[in-house]
């Protein structure tokens, strides 16, 4: 089977179904971050592909803003994990419940 | 009107690049940069000796902004060295005035930070300004032909067709800023109260501020996205500062959290427009839509939708609502008056610019009417206009505390602006615009009373705490009352001229239903803010020994003081006198942005 460009979108929309799904079902907030980050990823790698398809470099520039953002995020979710972390230990999302919603 | 379409969707060709166009962000970006660099130093200071930086601000940001009025304005710096001079001696004299000013006020006890941000917030402010009057000065193109009557908004470019200044981010920028200079007068009251050291909250809200001017000037959805994520990243760590509350860190993660969350959709979104129109400027993929007709466009529907709902998240609309009342209850509540003026902001602004410009109507040279996706987004801002209005008025009603209500009536709020999105016309962005500046300032008042009255640790912000404010406060009381009364709608304030704007905007392209459901919705608000009133006014206070306990902490700060009445002179002012204000918005056309190839 030729492995051809439309396969790597749906790849791409299979790592951000899997990642949508798994930030709202999952409970760890540390698990949650690694679902937005597989989304994320599922945006550069359909960015990459569409960008090959269409023979235009500025979709694999994208990718590139999109992993320094990613980055970026990253650090700000993990430093918050830690501080809510500090004021009680192995908390879930759902133990984080001070606020009703 | 056809003539408007074409005025809003054609392309100017601005400059390749200008410094001068980039000088609001600059002037934000130093701003911050020197915050953290001096701070420290001011701080190990005598106290006398910061005093005397404190009050050395006010001066100093004059002349900074007179030197920078003068570089932005001119096309030569010092060109009319006439004017200028006439101009250094005001503000020598004024510098003069503030300086004697300050030592003689002995009691005015504002931070360093403070001021300093609310000065580089003032810069800014006018070096929009002068972009503001730079609009007309820019070479009209000569392959657009003659140039057109009464057209306003040429853009001032920063840089080529990927960032520019057009009246309409002009006058977003604007709002951004002042919520900037207003917030970080309250931010002063706050910081001091909950005992939180650094100037982190400046700095953060500065730079989310730069993000937000970046947003509304994006003529590329890459770059949309980076002014996105300086804005939403910002304002992530300012929720969760007060890292000795519980709620605040909660809000800060629920904040995080579903921030990534859509932002992840709303990329998604830009790589499915990329595949369906091969570009991410928004110029390019206007250009392509109106010159190929896409039979298989579900990728570019899908695409659509994707950004809508990334936007909807960061504008509060429901379905995508559900973290606002979290939010806005847990942080801080500065930062929430922030949240609810300036990201809001961006967050329409961004959404114009997609939406009503991008996939809008469009005229092109032959007056064929091409490449027009109103029929494929409409529906959907429809409905989601008419959701927001219905759940935000009636959720409202059912709480029990002030920020959560007030972040309900925010929700409806964001659907009388998303009303005028769904217009898509020339009046509609006007009201957009204009309810978004107007807004700003309601809502930064009746938080600003919040956080004056709500106590440390932002405890007290139940209806009960509120009850009989009037007899304890009567000004603070009187001020959230006139903003919970524009808020509301009432004439004579500018509630009244925005929500009037907005249901004549809808009106006019035969949107009957949803200017109904906002009329209705309004209606139901109005409850809301008569039952917060009337707990301000005849509610007797819960506990005598409480009230006298916690009196001094109610009173008003001068600096939040001085941001409540600036706030409320403003909603009072364009409520009697909506004529500027008007006339900025009709003249904030948002355009798209050719790059001069």
């Amino acid at each position: 089977m030729e492995l051809t460009n439309d396969w790597y979108l749906v790849l791409s929309v299979a790592m951000f179904v899997i990642g949508a799904v798994g930030l709202l079902l999952r409970r760890n907030p540390l698990v949650m971050f690694m679902c937005v980050e597989l989304m994320l990823n599922a945006v550069n790698v359909a960015f990459v592909a569409l960008g090959t398809e269409l023979n235009d470099v500025s979709g694999q520039i994208a990718v590139f803003f999109v992993l320094v953002v990613a980055a970026v995020e990253v650090v700000v979710g993990l430093a918050l994990v830690v501080a809510v972390n500090r004021r009680r230990a192995d908390a879930t999302a759902d133990d984080i419940s001070v606020l009703r919603g | 009107m056809p003539t408007q379409f074409a005025r809003i969707s054609d392309p100017v060709t601005p400059p390749q690049y200008s410094l001068a166009g980039l000088s609001p962000l600059i002037i934000l970006a130093v701003g911050a940069f020197l915050l953290i660099m001096f701070r420290s130093v001011i701080k190990r200071l005598p106290e006398k000796a910061e005093r005397f930086a404190t009050i050395a601000v006010g001066p100093a940001a004059v002349l900074v902004a007179w030197v920078v009025g003068g570089l932005v304005g001119d096309e030569m710096p010092l060109a009319n060295v006439q004017s200028d001079i006439g101009t250094l001696w005001f503000a020598l004299l004024f510098a003069f005035v503030l300086v004697v000013a300050g030592f003689f006020v002995s009691t005015i006890r504002v931070g360093f930070d403070a001021v300093f941000t609310s000065g580089t917030g003032l810069v800014a402010l006018t070096a929009i300004a002068e972009l503001w009057n730079d609009r007309h000065r820019v070479a009209w193109p000569a392959q657009f032909g003659e140039r057109p009557d009464g057209l306003l908004g040429d853009p001032v470019a920063a840089i080529g067709d990927q960032f520019s200044f057009d009246g309409f981010s002009l006058v977003m920028a604007g709002v951004m800023v002042s919520a900037v200079v207003l917030c970080a007068l309250l931010l002063d009251e706050y910081l001091r109260r909950e005992r939180i050291d650094g100037p982190e909250m400046y700095v953060l809200m500065m730079l989310s501020a730069a993000g937000g001017v970046v947003m509304a000037g994006a003529g590329d959805l890459i770059v949309l996205f980076l002014g996105l994520e300086t804005l939403s990243i910002s304002v992530y760590i300012m929720a969760a500062l007060h890292v000795r509350r519980s709620e605040s860190l909660e809000a800060g993660l629920k904040y995080f959290v579903l921030g990534a969350f859509s932002s992840a959709f709303l990329l998604y979104g830009m790589a499915l427009v990329y595949g369906a129109t091969g570009s991410l400027n928004l110029h390019e993929i206007r250009l392509h839509l109106a010159s190929v007709v896409i039979l298989q466009d579900a990728m570019l529907l899908a695409g659509l939708a994707m950004l809508l709902v990334g936007l909807g998240f960061k504008v509060a609309a429901v379905p995508f609502h559900t973290w606002t009342p979290d939010v806005y209850q847990g942080a801080p509540t500065p930062v929430v008056a922030f949240m609810a003026s300036a990201v809001k902001a961006a967050g329409f602004a961004a959404l114009v610019r997609v939406f009503v410009v991008t996939f809008g109507p469009s005229l092109t040279n032959s007056g064929f009417v091409a490449g027009d996706y109103r029929l494929d987004w409409k529906p959907a801002v429809f409905a989601m206009a008419l959701l927001t209005l219905l759940v935000g008025a009636v959720l409202a009603i059912v709480q029990r505390d002030v920020k959560r209500m007030l972040a309900y009536s925010s929700i409806s709020h964001a659907g009388f602006i998303l009303v005028g999105v769904e217009a898509a016309s020339h009046r509609g962005t006007a009201a957009v615009v204009f309810y978004v500046a107007a807004y700003a300032f309601m809502v930064i008042g009746a938080f600003g009373v919040l956080t004056v009255v709500s106590g440390s640790g932002d405890r007290k912000t139940s209806l009960d705490d509120l009850d009989g404010l009037a007899a304890r406060r009567p000004a603070l009381a009187l001020a959230l009352t006139i903003f919970l009364l524009a808020q509301a709608g009432v004439p004579l304030t500018s509630g009244f001229v925005a929500k009037f704007q907005i249901i004549g905007a809808a009106v006019e392209v035969r949107s009957f239903w949803l200017a109904v459901v906002a009329m209705v919705s309004a209606v139901v608000s109005a409850f809301l803010y008569l039952r917060i009133v009337l707990s301000v006014y005849l509610g007797s206070p819960a506990d005598d020994s409480d009230t006298s306990d916690n009196a001094p902490a109610e009173r008003a700060h001068p600096a939040a003081g001085l941001a409540i009445g600036i706030a409320l002179a403003i909603t009072v002012g364009v409520g009697v006198i909506p004529g500027p204000l008007d006339e900025l918005a009709r003249e904030a056309v948002p355009q798209l942005f050719a790059a001069s190839r």
